[in-house]
């Protein structure tokens, strides 16, 4: 296990690197400051961190032949490992739907270069034609908006919007398939556990191995919260 | 798992439990700091006069995260030196691959 987790480093190493490398070397957005949400993404790593712990509370109590607390903690980890793929879905479809108002009034020098791109609608649709533009769908001018006149649109950001978004979906999509294995695992663990013989104070291993898959991810999501999150929002990375 | 001097086999037929495990209190107390760091990064990420000092501190508060799940919660700590070695190695080659192709592709510059 200890190998393949070694192994595993690396594989995210190369994909955290090619992140990084096509990091800014967008041509088009949307860019990390258009779409990441700091405050969701907290609460998700928060979710994955309960989750290390309820994993090690489980395999504590295992160790100590207390099976029903075993179950309960085994269980939890696997509501809070569901939960965060749950966060992840969520942001996948938020990004892939992301909708961008702009108030045409306002200081162009504020303006991200989404934000700008949209903008260059206002003029159509202050004239009253129908606005088109690139790269946006669903777009609606609206002359009376709260802040004067608004333009809206969808931009979605998919793999294959711009490097941003191959390379992020990459990391993060992989990740999210390491959890999901993760909660397969445990959850097969939790039923193999009611037959008799399974998942015994005696026989630990399984749990064990399970346990250190789980925590590994956990690690991975820490250095992408930093990497991908904190470090892509941050105007001066 | 874990080598012969730190295992401790309770009974003929039980798998290796790890001797010298640190109790479900000390598990919480590595949770509960785990989430104060998080917690720390993000207040750090939001305070503006840090420019550029930002990002020392949050990969030094990242690395800490990161040494307490390993240390603690994935026994490493406690277990035998090949497992860490072999761990480590993994990570410290990932951390070369990121540098080397960051290098290659003039991203210092």
């Amino acid at each position: 296990m200890w190998a393949f987790l070694g192994s595993d480093c690396m594989f995210f190493g190369t994909l955290i690197a090619t992140y990084l490398v096509y990091y800014g070397k967008s041509l088009s957005g949307p860019l990390p400051i258009d779409v990441f949400s700091i405050p969701v993404t907290t609460v998700s790593t928060f979710v994955l961190l309960m989750s290390s712990m309820s994993m090690v509370l489980s395999y504590a109590a295992l160790t100590r032949g207390r099976m029903k607390a075993f179950r309960i903690w085994l269980a939890a980890t696997i509501v809070l490992g569901a939960t965060f793929l749950a966060f992840q879905v969520f942001e996948f479809y938020e990004f892939a739907n992301h909708e961008v108002v702009v108030s045409c009034d306002d200081d162009p020098t504020k303006w991200t270069d989404l934000e700008a791109s949209l903008a260059a609608g206002c003029l159509t649709g202050a004239a009253g034609d129908e606005v088109s533009v690139r790269g946006f769908r669903e777009v609606e001018y609206h002359a009376g908006g709260e802040h004067g006149p608004e333009i809206e649109g969808v931009y979605g950001l998919t793999p294959r919007t711009n490097l941003f978004g191959t390379t992020f979906f990459s990391l993060t999509g992989f990740h999210g398939a390491h959890v999901t294995l993760g909660v397969i695992w445990l959850l097969s663990l939790f039923f193999f556990s009611f037959k008799k013989g399974g998942v015994t104070p005696k026989k630990n291993l399984d749990l064990d191995l399970a346990a250190l898959y789980w925590h590994f991810v956990d690690v991975v999501w820490i250095v992408i919260f930093t990497v991908v999150y904190l470090f892509g929002v941050f105007e001066g990375f | 798992m874990t080598s012969k001097s730190q295992v401790k086999v309770i009974e003929p037929g039980y798998e290796p439990v790890h001797e010298g495990h640190p109790s479900p209190l000390t598990y919480f107390k590595v949770a509960m700091t785990l989430v104060v760091i998080t917690a720390i990064e993000v207040v750090v990420f939001f305070f503006e006069g840090l420019s550029y000092g930002i990002i020392p501190i949050l990969a030094i508060l990242s690395l800490a995260k990161f040494a307490l799940v390993i240390m603690f919660y994935m026994h490493l700590k406690f277990d035998h030196k090949l497992f860490s070695t072999m761990f480590v190695g993994g990570f410290v080659l990932a951390f070369l691959v990121i540098f080397a192709l960051l290098g290659l592709f003039k991203w210092f510059i």
